[in-house]
This record gives structure tokens, C-alpha cells and sequence, in this order.
């Protein structure tokens, strides 16, 4: 296989609690590699560490009370974004990797144009005149299915609606033709049918750009219609990395397991959602042994002391950290 | 008065009363527009301010006399207002309208030149406090709590008993150094508070550079604030500058400048109370006009309201 665009290896993102009361080990050791062109999906439930993730790529943390610990490499293209200096790193956001944010309605600035706001990508890292840098906003927004761009080049953010404010973001990161883009749950703020368009809008772009996408999100279904591979997150873990198909055919963690079968399916007999017992462990306490050992219904001692390793199966592209993947006899019957 | 003058004069009020009409036309379409004058007293206060302005600039056009012209100073002197004098002569026979006039831009060139540094100043300090935070927010504002604490007036006379008289320029820049503290602790309390929305994130995230952010992305929506605490802040200013004239180390006569005419009358204030009470009635109502417009601005601007 071709080399990987961008490699993260051993990613510790910790935040400091206030009145010292310990550490949130928000991240906690996550490696994944992002190949050019395909679509990873990061999937996890709300606390997981997906979004510190995204935003510890690009170096966007808040520090103090963030930081990410030493010995974490985060590799662009070779380079440890992690090393680089304030503006090698400026020079690299927005240029060669941009962010499309969960919340449209507030990742806009409400004072400038959305043209404007197009046009500050390409001012910064390609010197475009402003007047070049207008061309260039109304040629995005063409591309991102505006009608009429001309004309809504000059409005305002709070003239837009939600998914025509996500399909300005979107303008916004493509500007520059990044290679990898990161999309954190770029469809949760969004009604269904306009998060349909968006996705397709996004599936067109990746196709046209050539660019990786780096997809966040918590919706299976988004995962399944949009990426190639797929890593699970749990409690600032991953704890399955697999192809898409291979991960829909037949999950290996118990975590894993668990969200499928609490996604509402239109082809199964009407009964109750499963749900998984319990809530995600606070960040400052992970459990012992395996993170997810409380909640799963086929822990046994060895998952309370000791932590399971990413586990392959197979051609080892299919891995899970679970002790299940050694020992599957140990798997409880569905009830 | 020569029929020049007062005809000059009518037009001032003219132009004042037009300068309202305009502003509250050209900014009707606005939600916020619409509020601003929706408070009671602000199209009194943007009529009152117009007015001095336009007196200040035109001030050889609206009176007959000289500021510095002393026709005779026997007979002429503390004469009560009438229609040669329109607000009666000080005691060196000078024309009080005259020096009310051109005192008025002295006054207010003081008065927002001095505003001007202040805010600036204030901005930047306060923005750098705010978004860089940690121990660069610590020296700056502990610094600011040093320069709040102590008695501004004070330390304006000791700088004049050190250097003597200080030139207009000077003086302005003098005022600005000793009245920014307050603005930057409002301006980093915004600024704390824009620097975690989200569009924040996005634009670094677009790799726009600090000096980017911070004048790109923050400072325009903490405007409200500075801009409402600088319309404020002019008032203050203009009454610290005629407590300075009027102690005698302000602005030099004989150029006028409204502290400096109230102290020229002060001697005689039982016998000719006019050269005292009128350039008084000045700041007394620039003052009252600016707090107004500040206020209506504070209303106009609130995020609060724009956010419905």
C-alpha cells in the first residue's frame, strides 16, 4: 500500500482539571493512519475523544488546561506537526489540512461577509488581491451548490440558514484544495434531509479534490454510507479498526457490538433498542484492566486487570482490543 | 454681534437639527439604528454634540470678535450679556461667545484626541491581556490595578510640577497614558470571553496568525463595549481637562479652553457670574450629550438584543 498521508502514533491529549482534582486522559494513546484519498471514519459515542482527536491534529487544544504529552507524533507528509514551529504550523492549517466544524452556526464570524470569510484562506496562504480572493469565494461557493453566488457572496452569516452556513465552512476549508480534511461531526447540527445533501456534497468534493477525509462523528449511518475504514473510539481509546464492510459484517468488540445494536434498523421486527448499560467512565478515572469492562456483558477477571492490546484477526486488518479476539469461547450467548 | 454671525450662527442650529434628521434616516433600515433612537435622549444628544462640533469648527465664521481681543478694557470689562456681547465680556473686555467658541476646540479636540489614545491604548493592552492570558495577562493587569489605583489627577499635576507647562500635544498624550486602565480591563474581559466561540477555532484552524485573530476575528465582536465605554470616557476626559485648566495647569492662556474660562471668571463670579457660568453650561451640556449617546449606543449595540 501507498504511504500514509498522515500518521498518528501514540496521541496522549491530557487537560488538567481545575482545583487539581487529577488529570482527564481525554485522549489516551490513539494511532490511526490516513492513506490519500480514502475516507477514515472515527466513530464513538459523546466523551469518547473524538473531537480532542481532530482538533490535537492541528494543534488546536486549548493550552493551559490541555496539552499533549511528549512522545506523541502526529506525522503530516513526514512531518511531526507536534515539533513544528508556530508558523510552519500556521502555514499547514487551512492549507494542506482544514477543519469543518460541528456547529454552523457559531463557527462563523457574524461580523464579515461570508465571502469574506471564503476569501481569508486564500489571502493567507496563496497572497491572492482581495478582488482575486472574491473570484475565488464566488468560484467555492459555486462549487459547493450555492444558487446565485454573486449575489451571496456579500451576506452575512445570520442571513443564511443552517445548511447553507455548513456548505459556507465547507467552502471555507476547500479554498486552498487541502489533501486531507478533517470533517468533525459535520452533520449533527443539521436536519436529516440537509445532512444528506451535505454528505453527497462532500462524497462530490472528496471525488473531484482528491483529498483524505478524516470523518467524525457518533452515527454509525454516516460511517457506513461514507467511509472506507472506520476506527472506533472508546474512553480515549481505539478499540477496533477495520474496513468498513469488515466492521459491519462482523464487529469484535463487545463496545462495537453494542452501538450497532442500538441503531434502530428498518429491516428487523419492531422490538426495543438494545442500549448499553452504564455511561462513559469520567476522563480523570478510567476503569482498570479493559476501559470498557463495566459496561460489558462478557468481562470476565482477566478484563478487569489486565488491558488487552489491539488485537488483529485475520490478514490483520481487522483488529480489536479486546481478550474476546484470543479467546472467543469465552463469548457469552445472545440472550 | 454682526448679522454675519448670527446669521452663522442660525445656520449651525440648522445644520445640527439636519445632522439628527440624517443619521436617524440613514440608519433606520437597522434594527439597531432603530433602537438607538428609540432612547429618549439621544436625538438630543447627537443635536447637542453636533452643534458644538460645528460651533468648534466654524468658530471664526459664528462670532464677531477675536478671541484674544480686548476692545476696552475699562469700560468693556465684566459687561452682563446683550446684543453687542451676546454672553457679556470677561474682565478683560474679551467676548465670552468668542472665547465659548473657540475654547470649544480646544476642549473637544482634548477631549477626543485624548479619548482616542486612551482606547487605543486600552484595546491593545487589554486584547493582548485577554487572549494571550497566563502570566502575560498577570503583568499586564496587575499593572493595570497600579495605574487604577492611583489618583489619576494626582499624577497629572506631579508630571506638570515636574515639566512645567506641558504643549497642547503633550498634554493630550499625557491625558490618553492616564485613562486607558479602565478600557483594557473591559476590553480583556470581552476578549476572554469572544476568544472561546467557535469561529475562533475555525479561523486558526484556517491558519490566520494571532495578529489576525485578534484584529480579524475578536476585536470586532467586542466592539460594542469599547465603543460604548469611549463615548463615555470622552465626558470624563473633558472635565479632567477643564479641572487642569482650571487649576491653572492645563491648557495656557490666553488660549481659551472651557476650564480655563470658568477660572478667568471665577474672581468675580458675585459681581459678573457669566464668564464663569456659560463655558460651565458648555461642558455641563456636552457632558450630559455624551453620556446620552453613550447610553443609547450601549442599548443600540447590546448582544443581547441582537441575538433574538
Amino acid at each position: 500500500m501507498t504511504e500514509p498521508l498522515l500518521r498518528v502514533r501514540d496521541l496522549k491529549t491530557y487537560f488538567v482539571t481545575e482545583q487539581g482534582r487529577g488529570t482527564a486522559r481525554a485522549v489516551d494513546g490513539v494511532s490511526f493512519e490516513l492513506y490519500p484519498g480514502e475516507t477514515l471514519g472515527i466513530v464513538g459515542e459523546s466523551g469518547c475523544g473524538k473531537t480532542v482527536t481532530s482538533l490535537s491534529i492541528l494543534r488546536l487544544i486549548p493550552e493551559p488546561p490541555g496539552h499533549i504529552r511528549p512522545g506523541s507524533v502526529i506525522e503530516f507528509e513526514g512531518r511531526n506537526l507536534l515539533t513544528l514551529a508556530p508558523a510552519e504550523l500556521r502555514a499547514i492549517r487551512g492549507n494542506q489540512i482544514a477543519m469543518v466544524f460541528q456547529e454552523p452556526m457559531t463557527s462563523l464570524n457574524p461580523v464579515f461577509t461570508v465571502g469574506d470569510q471564503i476569501a481569508e484562506a486564500a489571502i493567507i496562504h496563496q497572497g491572492l488581491s482581495r478582488k482575486a480572493a472574491r473570484a475565488r469565494a464566488i468560484e467555492m461557493l459555486t462549487l459547493v451548490g450555492f444558487p446565485d453566488p454573486a449575489e451571496r457572496v456579500d451576506d452575512y452569516p445570520h442571513q443564511l440558514s443552517g445548511g447553507m452556513r455548513q456548505r459556507v465552512m465547507i467552502a471555507m476549508a476547500l479554498v486552498c484544495h487541502p489533501k486531507v480534511l478533517i470533517a468533525d461531526e459535520p452533520t449533527t447540527a443539521l436536519d436529516v434531509t440537509i445532512q444528506a445533501q451535505i454528505l453527497e456534497l462532500l462524497d462530490r468534493l472528496q471525488a473531484e479534490l482528491g483529498m483524505a477525509v478524516l470523518l467524525i462523528t457518533h452515527d454509525l449511518g454516516v460511517v457506513a454510507g461514507q467511509a472506507d475504514r472506520v476506527v472506533v473510539m472508546y474512553a480515549g481509546q481505539v478499540v477496533e479498526t477495520a474496513s468498513t464492510t469488515g466492521l459491519f459484517d462482523g464487529p469484535l468488540h463487545p463496545y462495537t457490538e453494542g452501538l450497532m445494536a442500538a441503531v434502530p434498523r428498518i429491516d428487523a421486527p419492531k422490538s426495543r433498542l438494545q442500549a448499553i448499560p452504564g455511561q462513559v467512565p469520567a476522563a480523570t478515572a478510567w476503569p482498570s484492566g479493559c476501559r470498557f469492562h463495566p459496561r460489558c456483558p462478557h468481562a470476565w477477571t482477566k478484563c478487569t486487570i489486565e488491558e488487552p492490546p489491539l488485537l488483529g484477526l485475520g490478514d490483520g486488518d481487522h483488529t480489536a482490543r479486546c481478550w474476546l479476539v484470543q479467546e472467543p469461547g469465552r463469548r457469552k450467548p445472545k440472550t | 454681534m454682526t448679522l454675519q454671525a448670527w446669521f452663522a450662527l442660525l445656520v449651525a442650529f440648522a445644520l445640527a437639527a439636519w445632522a439628527v434628521g440624517a443619521l436617524r434616516r440613514r440608519t433606520a433600515r437597522h434594527e439597531g439604528g432603530r433602537r438607538f433612537f428609540r432612547h429618549p435622549t439621544a436625538a438630543w444628544g447627537i443635536g447637542v454634540l453636533a452643534f458644538f462640533v460645528i460651533v468648534a469648527v466654524a468658530a471664526p465664521l459664528v462670532t464677531s470678535y477675536d478671541p484674544w481681543e480686548q476692545p476696552d478694557i475699562i469700560h468693556l470689562k465684566n459687561k452682563p450679556p446683550s446684543w453687542t456681547f451676546i454672553l457679556g465680556t470677561d474682565v478683560y473686555s474679551r467676548d465670552l461667545w468668542s472665547r465659548v467658541a473657540f475654547g470649544a476646540r480646544t476642549s473637544l479636540l482634548v477631549g477626543g484626541l485624548g479619548m482616542l489614545v486612551a482606547v487605543t491604548l486600552g484595546t491593545l493592552v487589554g486584547a493582548v491581556a485577554g487572549y494571550y492570558r497566563r502570566w502575560v495577562d498577570a503583568v499586564l493587569m496587575r499593572g493595570v490595578d497600579v495605574g487604577l489605583a492611583l489618583p489619576r489627577i494626582f499624577v497629572l499635576l506631579l508630571a506638570i510640577a515636574l515639566f512645567g507647562r506641558l504643549p497642547l500635544p503633550v498634554f493630550v498624550l499625557v491625558i490618553g497614558f492616564t485613562s486607558w486602565f479602565g478600557t483594557s480591563r473591559l476590553v480583556r474581559a470581552e476578549v476572554l470571553s469572544v476568544r472561546e466561540r467557535d469561529f475562533v477555532a475555525a479561523a486558526r484552524a484556517m491558519g490566520a496568525g494571532p495578529g489576525g485573530v485578534i484584529f480579524r476575528h475578536v476585536l470586532p465582536n467586542a466592539a460594542a463595549p469599547i465603543i460604548v465605554s469611549a463615548a463615555l470616557g470622552i465626558g470624563n476626559v473633558l472635565l479632567l481637562e477643564a479641572a487642569l485648566s482650571f487649576l491653572g495647569m492645563g491648557v495656557a492662556p490666553p488660549k481659551p479652553s472651557w476650564g480655563n474660562i470658568i477660572a478667568d471668571g471665577a474672581p468675580y463670579l458675585a459681581t459678573a457670574p457669566w464668564t464663569s457660568l456659560f463655558p460651565g453650561l458648555a461642558i455641563a451640556l456636552v457632558v450630559m450629550a455624551l453620556n446620552a449617546v453613550g447610553d443609547a449606543l450601549r442599548e443600540a449595540l447590546d448582544p443581547r438584543q441582537e441575538a433574538m
